[in-house]
């Protein structure tokens, strides 16, 4: 019996493949195999001699059956280990092109007002771009023969011959919809106004088109000084840094008293940082709102007042994020696109800054 | 608005300095635009004394000068003339900067024989033109700055010019008086009285004046005098540096007169030669709207009607407010001289003005409102000075109409400064203010000055006041804010929008922002273009139309990039466009268009032409996210901007479209020179329904244990049967089965012939009671069978 053990593990160890190993079992394991017909055998032995070979011979079984699973998953191991050393891969190789797309700064800092207005109850109030000369100039105390009316470089739509209705104005400013808004909602109310405006003007930092993001607080007692601290909350959540500003006293026909508004920055470096040093550039003109121009929208000056505030959104994009020329941001040059836009999930909140 | 220093410290005392004034002017609303320092320039250059001076031995005209500049003994070589010993001079040393020949000035060799520096004329400092011999000083010490000595000496020449800018407000500070008030308000100093004490007559005046009674609200007073044997001629010196100064050219002393005194106290005033007057009458009258004129400019207008003209006997001579007339100006010749002073109504110059578009500093003036109450004064202000310059007698005053009575006071509430601006400031100091800005104080009403148009209520007093006490003191205060966590404030709309912006760019598209305006011809190919939606002053023709759709912008932009070589392009804007020229004829949309390859060529071959089915697959993305639903329609005609057979409208119904994809027609492509293929789409996002349901409930959801079964069928049918209508035959065998239809397989011709399709789909079952038996597959089968064939006239494949 030992015999027959080591013919067979001896084989088993030797076997070079599947099928050698199948054979194996069968001359050895199987029905008509060498140690079955052995175990068929015990029938004929005595019951004492029965004793010591029956279990002998089931043991010898197992152990041919253990040997023979060992020397499958050996073989299967050594022929996976070929085939991954076949399998070789140069994984500097490109990936498959997957188009990268972005968002436009505009877009971008067009979210960003909105997220930090909306944390101190401002809501969005948008606007038709096509305006009545009512909206863009009388409504906001700005008279046909105002001085400031030619000097706004307005966009007039084109009049039929026999229309002797006045021009429509492409938007100068983003100002009519506080009169809309004010006439749909009455007051107290918060709002901001994003959108395009038009001027006719085109240089290096002026372009026929650009965006406005309007601010309106009607209430009881808003007070300029609310103003003032508005800002300074927006600008320190917009830079990201500690802001500070400092009111010029101006005069825009819809607001009294107004007042230019400059935030703090350093130019030094022939670049500007904003929120620090001594320096002061212009960004934004405000004031309370001229009651002539609550009057337009419905609301009665006598027992609501509050302030309003322009500034320019490509302006305070370009500042924040370092972009030299205002041109370009309407010439969709994929390169500029690419390097100033903003990744799709990168929204703006307040709470992710 | 421009004025030099000294001219300011005629009207105000005071020891503060330009920049101390230059900040003040800012931070009271009289923003400077600018600071001209004639000094700044000088500063390098010091005086020196020429101790001896040789002829140069290698050339006849240049002499070997020593110079005593500070520094000891100096060696300047020097061509000029008048180089000799004894004389004073102005030396630049090596390393200065000579602004009149934009040059540095270095150690040189001159012949041979080294020079340390250049003495200087005048033209060379840009003090004059002056050039025919270096500058020789009557004083001055060795060593001192040149600016320092012209300080001292010639003030006029480093007087410091500050320009400011006046908004349409202040009229009042468009002359240099009115700055001063405001200065001295601000307690930067005194103002200077300029009381007039008029020249007395010595003979009646010879014009008579009249204004026609429909005239006097837009003329309603004019004042004038005649001043006979004056001698006219160029200004003094003073007058004419000024004038240069701010950049005016002095033209004879008569007329450098008037355009003093309309920057000096904001005094627009006309000379005529009296004897030019015909027939001694001067009558104020509205035009007719026909009548000529030649202006002072010598260009011909003709008057708008109901412009203000002044007329003598012969016809109109002057466009009041605006510019006087050819005819009856004065020449170097006029010895009788006439001076009017008259106040014109705000609208009616603008409008005049506008009408003629001339622009003059008087119309600037009388369109934004000067002191009515002053206009005698200001026309005394005149005849002095004629007569104390240009000699002469002065005649009586000739007056019609009367001065408007712009009297009105307000109620200064002292408190309103605290509750509006949200500055405390004491009441007596807001009273003093006042005063000092002219109002007259009567209790708590304050009585507005003559000079002050804008001052129309009481939230005028209070800005005078803050402006005054600086709203660079003003400090912040909190904004009440909402309590709590404040609630959402977009609408539905503004969040699809914004939803729609980032899954496009999460697609891979870059966005941008093109303008509203373009072309004629491209937005014709948009179904734009009309007058209705024309600018009337287009400010190129590039840019004359608003845009009808965001295609054209876009596909011009594919275009520009394809110019630099980037071939594969995925752009898209969100915007609005515009189907008509009245307000809220625009509508939003949201564009994509996709040029050239799928991606760029690469090893795993990957790269393809870009399809309709890209564009329709993010069209579908860009929809889902916004909230469309899911079961759509697709029609076709959508217009010429799309290839006929090769675009799809998504549609909820025949009139509901909520977007279109597709192949760009390539006429389109073409004409705006795109290299194609290109697809896109255009989606609304205001046209997908609102959900009906309010709540952010979802209910339950449906996960069914039951093994699903697929089945998959052929059917050969027409070839231009759309696969949507035998999808939608197919789920409809069986609704509460049949979980979805998805195609799998299209084949066009072969033995099929030309004309005819096989289309493969998967059906889905899904049970929900029971597994599904064998039996249940082959009735709910056959009735699929039934219904695609009914409804696509196509049959089984076998």
């Amino acid at each position: 019996m030992d015999d027959l053990k080591s013919k067979y593990l001896d084989l088993i160890g030797n076997a070079a493949d599947e099928a050698t190993l199948e054979e194996l079992r069968v001359q050895a394991v199987g029905k008509k195999g060498e140690i079955s017909l052995q175990m068929r055998s015990l029938g004929k032995m005595s019951p004492e001699e029965r004793q010591v070979a029956g279990p002998a011979l089931n043991a010898l079984k197992d152990e041919i059956n253990a040997a023979l699973t060992a020397k499958k998953a050996g073989l299967a191991d050594a022929a996976l280990d070929a085939r991954l050393k076949s399998e070789w891969l140069d994984v500097t190789l490109p990936a498959r092109d997957r188009r990268q797309g972005t968002i436009h700064p505009v877009s971008q800092v067009w979210e960003e007002c909105t997220a930090i207005f909306a944390d101190m109850g401002f809501a969005t109030a948008e606007g038709p771009q096509i305006e009545s000369d009512w909206y863009n100039f009388d409504a906001l105390n700005i008279p046909g023969h105002h001085p400031a009316r030619a000097e706004m470089d307005t966009f007039y739509t084109h009049r039929a011959e026999g229309d002797n209705r006045p021009p429509h104005v492409l938007r100068t400013h983003t100002s009519p919809v506080q009169i809309r808004s004010m006439e749909e909602q009455g007051a107290p109310i918060r709002i901001i106004c994003p959108g395009r405006v038009y001027r006719a003007d085109y240089d290096q930092t002026h372009t026929p088109m650009f965006h406005q993001i309007e601010g309106l607080a009607i209430d009881k007692d808003i007070s300029m000084a609310n103003l003032k601290w508005t800002l300074e909350e927006f600008f320190t959540a917009y830079f990201g840094t500690k802001v500070k500003t400092r009111f010029r006293a101006s005069h825009f026909p819809f607001t009294e008293p107004s007042a230019e508004v400059d935030i703090q920055c350093d130019f030094s470096g022939g670049t500007v940082k904003v929120g620090e040093g001594d320096d002061w550039l212009e960004v934004l003109g405000s004031g309370m709102v001229h009651p002539k121009v609550l009057k337009a929208g419905g609301i009665d000056p006598n027992e609501w007042q509050g302030f309003a505030f322009g500034m320019g959104i490509d302006r305070i994009a370009m500042l924040k994020y370092g972009i030299p020329d205002l041109r370009a941001f309407f010439e969709s040059d994929l390169r500029w696109l690419k390097h100033y836009g903003f990744s799709a999930l990168q929204v703006p909140t307040v709470h992710g800054g | 608005m421009k004025f030099t220093l000294s001219w300011l410290k005629t009207h105000i005392d005071t020891d503060a300095s330009v920049d101390e004034i230059a900040d003040t002017l800012t931070d009271l609303g009289l923003e400077v635009e600018g600071i001209e320092n004639p000094a700044a320039k000088l500063s390098d250059f010091v005086i020196g004394k020429v101790t001896a001076a040789e002829k140069h031995p290698d050339a006849d005209k240049l002499r070997v000068c020593t110079v005593e500049a500070g520094e000891g003994p100096t060696q300047i070589i020097c061509g000029a003339p008048n180089a000799r010993e004894g004389i004073t001079v102005v030396v630049a040393k090596p390393g200065t900067y000579i602004p009149g020949l934009d040059i540095t000035i270095s150690v040189g060799k001159i012949r041979g024989i080294e020079s340390f520096g250049m003495m200087a004329s005048e033209k060379e400092l840009e003090l004059s033109d002056e050039h025919n011999g270096i500058i020789e000083l009557p004083a001055g010490e060795v060593g001192q700055s040149f600016a320092d000595y012209l300080a001292e000496h010639d003030p006029a020449q480093v007087d410091p010019v500050i320009e400011i800018a006046i908004t349409p407000n202040r009229p009042d500070a468009l002359g240099v008086r009115g700055v001063a008030r405001d200065l001295a308000a601000r307690g930067l100093g005194t103002l200077i009285d300029n009381t007039i004490e008029p020249v007395p007559a010595t003979f009646a005046n010879p014009v008579s004046v009249s204004i026609d009674a429909d005239t006097l609200d837009q003329a309603p007073v004019f004042y004038g005098r005649v001043i006979k044997g004056v001698k006219n001629g160029p200004s003094p010196v003073w007058l004419q540096q000024k004038l240069k100064a701010i950049g005016l050219r002095p033209i004879s002393f008569l007329v450098d007169v008037t355009n003093w005194f309309t920057y000096d106290l904001n005094r627009p005033l006309h000379v005529f030669d009296a004897d030019k007057i015909n027939g001694n009458t001067l009558r104020l009258h509205r035009a007719a709207g026909d009548e000529k004129l030649v202006g002072l400019d010598e260009k011909e207008y003709t008057l708008p009607e109901g412009a203000t003209v002044i007329s003598d006997a012969e016809g109109p001579e002057s466009i009041g407010g605006v510019m006087g007339g050819l005819r009856t100006g004065v020449s170097d010749d006029t010895v009788n001289v006439f001076v009017e002073a008259a106040y014109f109504d705000t609208v009616r110059t603008a409008y005049t003005g506008r009408a003629l578009k001339l622009n003059t500093d008087a119309r600037y003036r009388f369109e934004r409102g000067i002191d009515p109450a002053f206009t005698p004064d200001g026309m005394e202000h005149a005849v002095r000075m004629i007569v104390d310059i240009a000699g002469g007698e002065a005649s009586e005053v000739v007056q019609a109409g009367e001065i408007p009575d712009t009297s009105r006071a307000y109620k200064l509430d002292t408190a309103r400064c605290s509750s509006l601006v949200g500055m405390d400031i004491p009441a007596d100091t807001q009273r003093d203010t006042l005063t000092k800005l002219g109002f007259v104080m009567d209790g708590d009403m304050a009585q507005v000055p003559a000079w002050r148009p804008d001052v129309q209520g009481e939230a005028d007093l209070v800005e005078e006041v803050a402006r005054m006490a600086s709203l660079s003191n003003l400090e912040p205060k909190p904004l009440p804010r909402p309590a709590g966590v404040p609630a959402p404030i977009l609408t539905p709309i503004q969040k699809r929008l914004a939803t729609a912006r980032r899954t496009t760019a999460g697609l891979g598209y870059n966005e941008c922002v093109t303008y509203s305006f373009i072309d004629q011809a491209a937005a014709e190919l948009f179904g734009g273009g009309t007058d209705a939606t024309m600018l009337a002053n287009p400010i190129s023709s590039e840019m004359s139309h608003m845009r009808p759709a965001l295609l054209p912008g876009l596909l011009q932009a594919a275009a520009r990039n394809q110019a630099r070589g980037m071939a594969n392009l995925a752009l898209f804007e969100a915007g609005d466009a515009f189907h008509g020229g009245e307000p809220g004829e625009q509508h939003t949309a949201v564009t994509g268009i996709l040029v050239g390859k799928t991606a760029s060529k690469d090893v795993h071959g990957a790269s393809r032409d870009v399809d309709i089915f890209d564009a329709k697959a993010d069209a579908e993305a860009i929809l889902a996210a916004m909230g469309a639903p899911a079961k759509v329609q697709i029609l076709r005609g959508a217009g010429d901007a799309w290839h006929p057979g090769r675009h799809g409208q998504i549609c909820l119904g025949p009139k509901k479209v909520l977007g279109v994809f597709g192949e760009i027609h390539p006429k389109i492509l073409s004409a705006l020179n795109v290299k194609g293929p290109v697809v896109g789409f255009t989606l609304y996002p205001a046209e997908i329904p609102m959900p009906k349901k309010q709540t952010a409930n979802r209910g339950a959801a449906t996960i069914p244990d039951l093994q699903a079964v697929e089945r998959d069928f052929a059917f050969v049918m027409d070839a231009k049967v759309d696969a949507l209508t035998a999808v939608n035959a197919a789920a409809g065998a069986d609704k509460a089965l049949i979980e979805n239809v998805r195609v799998f397989d299209e084949f066009i011709g072969g033995s099929l012939g030309d004309d005819q399709k096989s289309l493969a789909m998967t059906v889905r079952l899904q049970p929900t009671d029971a597994t599904l038996k064998e039996a249940d597959i082959e009735a709910v089968s056959a009735k699929i069978v039934e219904k695609v064939s009914k409804a696509t006239g196509g049959v089984l494949r076998g």
